[in-house]
C-alpha cells in the first residue's frame, strides 16, 4: 500500500474515532517521572518520547497474569473443578508510538509461543502503531540485536515524524483496517524526501559482523564454560528487573488460585534469575547457584535460543542495562562472547 | 469485539483430559508411593489416546496445580493409565489424599518418550532402575514383553532401599518366573524374609556384566546410581549412544514455552526426557 | 587539588592492595565504575591488581553488607549442611562501610550471620548518596550521558544540556535525614569522623504521611505500589532479608499469591517492611535499586520511628545491645504477655 500522511493536528481526531472500537495505549509520563504504558483517555495528544518507556509492550501479549482457566471451587457443585476457558472481555487494542525494538521482540516472542493460544489471541487482537527513531538513547542497541532504528518487524502501521505531519506506511491487512477513516492524504514530493532522508539518516551504517550467526557457529561448551562467568554474576542480587523488563523474556510459572468458592489457573511472570526457578522437591536445584542463573540469562539470549530459533532474544532496549540495580551491561557480556 | 475469528485457535494445549480415578493401590511400605490407575472420562478420548513408553503426563488437580508424572502403564494396556506417584509437595500431597472416583486432569502425552519402535527394535535390552523411577521402565517393559519378537535378551536389574520399597511386587514374581527374561532384583541391605540379591544396583550390574554387543540400556534413577552404574558397564565395552537415560526437570507448561526445564538449548520437556548418554554429555550440567 | 572522592578512591586501592598483598584478607569487598554515568558496581577483589579497579563517588548505593555473608562463605572449605565449620581461622574480607553499612553489619552480627573478627571493615563517614531519580528530575529527565562529581556539585550533560546541580539538592532522601552517617565499627579509617548529625525532622516524611486520615493513608499506600512488578530488588538489595525461603516463595503454607493483584503486592510490601522493624537501619538500598521509583523505604522508616518510640532503640549503633524485637523482659509491659505468664503459672 502507499504510504499516507496524517496531519498531527488531526491525530487527536483520529485516535478518537477509533476508542468506541479500541483501547487505545500510549507511552505517558508517570508521576514517578519516566514514561510507562498506560490508557489513552483522549487527552491532548502526545510527542512520543525518544528511547523506550519503562516497561515493555510484553505485558500486552503475555499478560501479569494471563487466566487459563477458571472453575468453580465449591466441591458440592456439579461443575466443581471443571475447567472452562475464561471469555476475554478486553476491546482490541492499539498500541501507539511502539518503538523498533519492542515491536521486534513480539515477531521474536511469538517463535516459541508459536502454539500457544493465548498469546495468537492477543497478537490477533492487538495492533501496533510503530514509531521509528530518529535518534536512540546512548542505551540503545538495537543494530547489534539484528534490528534497527527503522525496523518495522512486528508493527501493523509504521509511523515517521516530521515534525508538522506523522508520515505513514500501512504494513498489514489489520494495519488497513486503523487508517481506513478519512483523516489520512498522500504524501507530497516534499514529504517523500523527507521521509527518505529519515530513514537514510537515522538507519546509519550497517553492522559489519552478523551476531547471531557468529554465536550459533560458536561451541555450545565454549561459552558455557568461558572464564568471565564469575566476574560477571558475582554484583547480580537474583532479583527480576532484568527479566520482567525485558521484551523479549517470556518465562512463566502456573499456578491455581482459589478464593470464596471461585478458582482460577493463572500463568505470570517468572525468571531464571530465581532461584525456585528450577528447585525439585527433592530440595536439588540444578541451578542453585547464582553463576549459573546468570549464565542461564546471558546463554538464553545469546546462545540457545539462537540455536533453536536463529536470532538472538534481545532486540537491544537496553532496559537491563539502564534499570540492573549492580549495573550488569549485557552490552558487555555479548563483546565478551563474541571475542571468546 | 473479534478480528479474524476464522483463525482462531482451537486446540488448547494447556487444556487437560477430564478423568476419574479408578483405583489406587499402596506400593510402598511407608505409604509414600502410591499407584493411581486413571481413566479418562469421554470414550473417545480413551480410544485415541496413545503413548510411548517413557512419555509423561500432566496430572492437573483444579485447586492445586499440576505436576509432570512417568506414564507407568503401557499403551498395550488399554482403557485407562497407571501413575506412580511419590508423595512430595504440594500437589502429590493432594493426589495421595484423593479417593477412589475422584476426578483428576491428564493432558498428555508429553515428551519423546523410549524409542521402542525404532532403535531398540532387534537389540538386546537392559533395564536397569533404583526407587521409584522404575515407573515408565515398568510400561517399557510391558510394551516390550507384548511384542518379545522385536527384540532379543531382555535383562532387568532392579533394586529398592528395602524389600517394602519395592514397586509392583505381583509383576516382579511374574517377571522372574518367565524364561524370556533375566531379572535382577535387589535390596540395599540384608533384610528378615528377604531371600533373593542384595547390594546397590551399581555393584549388581558389575556382577551380571550385560553384553553392549547389539545391546541398549535404559537407566532410570537417582543421579548417584546413575553415575556408579556407568563406570561397570563401560569397563565392560558400553558406549554412551547405547544408554538411554530419562531426565527430571522442574517444569510447569511441559510444551517447551515455560522455560523451566532447560538443559542448555535443550528442554526436557519436548526434547526429552529421553536422551542418550551421549546427547546428555554435550549439554550443561544443569539437570 | 584532588577532589574527596579522588582520595578515598586512592586510600581504597592502597589499602586494598596492601591488605591482599600481606595476605590480612582473602578478598576486598568495595566498588568499581559501572558503565553508565551514575552507575557503580559492587565489585570484589581478590588480588593487588585487581584492587586498581576500587573506586568511590556518589552513586555507591547498595548497601555492601548485603555480599558480605555469601562471600565469607564462598571462602569457607566446602562441607555439608550442618557439618561445623573446619578448626582455626578462615579467611577474612576487606569491607568499605559507610555509617549505615557499618550499622547493617552490626545486625549481622548480632543475628549471627557474620564473625566480627572475620570482617576487616574500613569505614568511610558518608557524605550522603546521590539518588539517581532526583538527579534525573533535576534535569527534567532529560537522558544523562556524562556527569563530572566535584566535592559539593554535580555537573551534569546530556544531549544539547549542561548544568551543574548542587550535589546535597539530589542526594537520597535517607542520607539526608541520616544522623550517624560515621561508622559504628571499623578496623581502619578513611579520612575523619564528621560525628553525629542533628535533624530535627528526621521524620518529616513519615510524620506527613500519619497527618492524613486511615482512608487517605491507605489510598496513599495502594498509589504508592501500585506500579510494583514483584522484582523483589528491593528485598534482594536489603541485607536484613537472608530466609533460606522467603515468606513469599514459601508453597506450604503458601502466604501470598504470585502475581500482582493488589492485595498480594500489599501483603508483600507489608510483610517485608514488618519483617525489618527493629533492624533495618535506613540504608536507602530498597528504594534505590527500585526500577519502578517505588518509595518503600517509607514503610520501614515508619518502623524505625515506631521502634525508636516506643524501644527507644536504633538498629545497629551497638553489638551488645540486645534486639529489641526478639528479646523478652518479664517487666514487659505488654500486657496480653502478662496474662499468658500468669496463666501458665497456675499448673
Ligand atoms: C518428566 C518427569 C517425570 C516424572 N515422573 C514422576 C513419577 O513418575 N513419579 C513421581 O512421583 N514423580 C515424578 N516426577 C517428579 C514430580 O513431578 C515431582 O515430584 C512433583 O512435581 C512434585 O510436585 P509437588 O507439587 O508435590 O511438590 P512441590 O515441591 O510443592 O512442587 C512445586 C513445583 O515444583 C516442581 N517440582 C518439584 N519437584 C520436582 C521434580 N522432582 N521434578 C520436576 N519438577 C519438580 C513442580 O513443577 C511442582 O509443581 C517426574 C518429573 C518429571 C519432570
Ligand atoms: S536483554 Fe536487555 S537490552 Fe535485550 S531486549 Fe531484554 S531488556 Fe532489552
Ligand atoms: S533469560 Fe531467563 S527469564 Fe528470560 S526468557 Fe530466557 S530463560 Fe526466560
Ligand atoms: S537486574 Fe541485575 S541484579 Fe537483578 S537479576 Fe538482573 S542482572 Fe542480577
Ligand atoms: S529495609 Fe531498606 S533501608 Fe532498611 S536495611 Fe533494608 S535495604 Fe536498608
Ligand atoms: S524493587 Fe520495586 S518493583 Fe521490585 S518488588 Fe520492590 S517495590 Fe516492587
Amino acid at each position: 500500500m502507499k504510504p499516507l500522511v496524517l496531519e498531527k493536528e488531526q491525530a487527536g481526531h483520529w485516535l478518537k474515532g477509533l476508542c468506541n472500537n479500541f483501547d487505545i495505549f500510549a507511552p505517558l509520563p508517570t508521576d514517578k517521572g519516566y514514561s510507562d504504558w498506560q490508557k489513552w483517555d483522549g487527552g491532548d495528544l502526545f510527542d512520543v518520547a525518544k528511547g523506550v518507556p519503562k516497561s515493555s509492550i510484553k505485558t500486552f501479549f503475555f499478560p501479569q497474569p494471563e487466566v487459563l482457566f477458571q472453575f468453580n471451587a465449591r466441591a458440592s457443585a456439579p461443575d466443581a473443578f471443571r475447567l472452562r476457558e475464561p471469555k476475554c472481555q478486553d476491546k482490541p487494542r492499539i498500541l501507539f508510538g511502539v518503538r523498533p525494538c519492542d515491536a521486534r521482540s513480539v515477531v521474536l516472542n511469538s517463535m516459541p509461543y508459536e502454539e500457544d493460544p493465548y498469546f495468537q489471541k492477543r497478537i490477533q487482537e492487538t495492533f501496533i502503531v510503530g514509531f521509528l527513531c530518529r535518534e536512540g538513547c546512548s542505551t540503545c542497541f538495537c543494530k547489534w540485536t539484528g534490528g534497527s532504528p527503522t525496523g518495522t518487524e512486528g508493527m501493523d502501521v509504521a509511523a515517521i515524524d516530521l515534525g508538522q505531519v506523522l508520515y505513514v506506511e500501512i504494513l498489514s491487512d489489520k494495519g488497513k483496517r486503523l487508517v481506513g477513516n478519512g483523516f489520512f492524504r498522500s504524501p507530497t514530493k516534499d514529504e517523500e524526501t523527507e521521509a527518505k532522508d529519515f530513514v537514510e539518516k537515522a538507519k546509519g551504517q550497517a553492522l559489519d559482523q552478523d551476531v547471531a550467526s557468529i554465536l550459533r557457529s560458536k561451541g555450545l561448551m565454549h561459552l558455557y564454560d568461558a572464564p568471565f562467568w564469575n566476574s560477571v554474576s558475582e554484583p547480580c542480587i537474583n532479583c527480576g528487573t532484568c527479566t520482567f523488563l525485558c521484551p523479549t523474556c517470556y518465562c512463566f510459572d502456573i499456578q491455581d488460585e482459589t478464593l470464596r468458592g471461585k478458582g482460577r489457573r493463572i500463568r505470570y511472570w517468572d525468571s531464571c534469575m530465581f532461584p525456585l526457578f528450577t528447585q525439585h522437591a527433592s530440595g536439588h536445584n540444578p541451578r542453585g547457584d547464582k553463576l549459573k542463573r546468570v549464565r542461564n540469562r546471558f546463554m538464553h539470549k545469546l546462545k540457545y535460543f539462537p540455536d533453536r530459533f536463529g536470532p538472538i532474544s534481545c532486540v537491544g532496549c537496553g532496559r537491563c542495562v539502564r534499570d540492573c540495580p549492580v549495573n550488569i551491561d549485557i552490552r558487555q557480556v555479548l563483546r565478551s562472547l563474541l571475542e571468546i | 469485539m473479534r478480528f479474524d475469528a476464522s483463525e482462531e485457535v482451537t486446540m488448547n494445549p494447556y487444556l487437560p483430559y477430564s478423568a476419574v480415578i479408578d483405583d489406587i493401590f499402596v506400593e510402598t511400605e511407608d505409604g509414600n508411593l502410591k499407584t493411581f490407575r486413571i481413566v479418562l472420562e469421554n470414550e473417545e478420548d480413551r480410544r485415541n489416546w496413545t503413548h510411548r513408553p517413557g512419555q509423561f503426563a500432566m496430572l492437573s488437580i483444579a485447586g492445586k496445580g499440576e505436576i509432570p508424572i512417568g506414564i507407568a502403564s503401557s499403551p498395550t494396556e488399554k482403557g485407562h493409565l497407571l501413575f506412580t506417584v511419590n508423595r512430595a509437595g504440594v500437589v502429590t500431597t493432594a493426589l495421595h489424599k484423593m479417593n477412589v472416583g475422584d476426578p483428576i486432569g491428564v493432558r498428555g502425552p508429553l515428551g519423546n518418550g523410549f524409542p521402542v519402535d525404532s532403535e531398540l527394535k532387534g537389540k538386546n535390552i537392559v533395564i536397569i532402575a533404583g526407587g521409584f523411577a522404575f515407573t515408565t521402565l515398568r510400561a517399557t517393559l510391558i510394551y516390550m514383553l507384548e511384542h518379545r519378537g522385536d527384540y532379543e535378551n531382555i535383562t532387568v536389574i532392579y533394586g529398592a532401599r528395602t524389600p517394602g520399597m519395592l514397586l509392583y511386587k505381583d509383576e516382579l514374581k511374574q517377571w522372574q518366573e518367565r524364561d524370556d527374561l533375566n531379572v535382577y532384583i535387589t535390596v540395599d541391605r540384608e533384610a528378615p524374609g528377604w531371600d533373593g540379591l542384595v547390594g546397590f544396583v551399581p555393584t549388581i550390574a558389575g556382577q551380571v556384566k550385560p553384553s553392549p554387543e547389539n545391546a541398549a540400556a535404559l537407566i532410570c534413577g537417582p543421579p548417584i546410581m546413575i553415575k556408579f552404574t556407568m563406570p561397570p558397564l563401560e569397563e565392560v565395552g558400553w558406549r554412551n549412544d547405547q544408554v538411554y537415560l530419562s531426565l527430571e526437570n522442574r517444569m510447569k507448561c511441559a510444551i517447551g514455552i515455560c522455560g523451566h526445564c532447560n538443559v542448555g538449548p535443550v528442554y526436557v520437556c519436548k526434547d526429552g526426557p529421553v536422551f542418550t548418554r551421549a546427547e546428555v554429555q554435550r549439554l550443561p550440567v544443569e539437570f | 587539588m584532588s577532589s574527596v572522592n579522588e582520595r578515598i578512591t586512592q586510600e581504597i586501592q592502597s589499602i586494598a592492595a596492601s591488605m591482599l598483598e600481606s595476605g590480612q584478607v582473602a578478598a576486598f569487598l568495595g566498588y568499581s565504575q559501572g558503565t553508565l554515568p551514575g552507575t557503580m558496581q559492587p565489585f570484589v577483589a581478590r588480588d593487588v591488581e585487581d584492587a586498581k579497579k576500587f573506586s568511590w563517588n556518589s552513586f555507591c548505593v547498595i548497601n555492601l553488607a548485603n555480599y558480605l555473608p555469601a562471600l565469607l562463605r564462598s571462602l569457607e572449605p566446602p562441607r555439608r549442611r550442618g557439618e561445623p565449620p573446619p578448626e582455626g581461622p578462615l579467611p577474612k574480607v576487606g569491607v568499605l562501610a559507610t555509617g549505615c553499612w557499618s550499622r547493617n553489619m552490626v545486625v549481622q552480627i548480632q543475628e549471627n550471620q557474620i564473625e566480627r573478627q572475620r570482617a576487616v571493615i574500613v569505614g568511610i563517614s558518608s557524605r550522603g548518596m546521590v539518588s539517581r531519580r532526583k538527579l534525573e528530575a533535576a534535569v527534567g529527565y532529560r537522558e544523562i550521558t556524562h556527569i563530572e562529581e566535584q566535592d559539593n556539585s554535580l555537573l551534569v550533560r546530556g544531549d544539547g544540556f549542561e548544568e551543574t546541580i548542587n550535589r546535597w539538592d539530589v542526594v537520597r532522601d535517607n542520607c539526608q535525614t541520616c544522623v550517624h552517617p560515621d561508622p559504628v565499627i571499623y578496623d581502619k579509617l578513611i579520612g575523619s569522623l564528621s560525628g553525629d548529625r542533628k535533624i530535627p525532622d528526621r521524620f518529616r516524611q513519615v510524620e506527613e504521611i500519619e497527618a492524613l486520615s486511615v482512608d487517605d493513608r491507605w489510598q496513599w499506600f495502594q498509589n504508592e505500589i501500585s506500579s510494583c512488578i514483584r522484582c523483589y530488588a528491593c528485598r534482594n538489595a536489603c541485607p536484613l532479608c537472608y530466609c533460606p525461603t522467603c515468606f513469599v516463595d514459601d508453597s506450604r503454607p503458601q502466604w501470598v499469591g504470585k502475581s500482582i493483584d493488589p492485595v498480594d503486592t500489599a501483603l508483600f510490601h507489608i510483610l517485608r517492611a514488618y519483617h525489618c522493624a527493629g533492624r533495618c537501619t535506613d540504608c536507602g538500598s530498597c528504594e534505590s535499586v527500585c526500577p519502578m521509583g517505588i518509595r518503600m523505604r517509607l514503610f520501614t522508616k515508619k518502623l524505625q520511628k515506631d521502634v525508636l518510640e516506643l524501644y527507644g532503640f536504633e538498629p545497629g549503633l551497638d553489638p551488645d545491645a540486645p534486639l529489641p524485637l526478639s528479646t523478652y523482659k518479664m517487666d514487659d509491659p505488654e500486657e496480653f504477655i502478662l496474662t499468658h505468664i500468669k496463666k501458665g503459672d497456675k499448673k
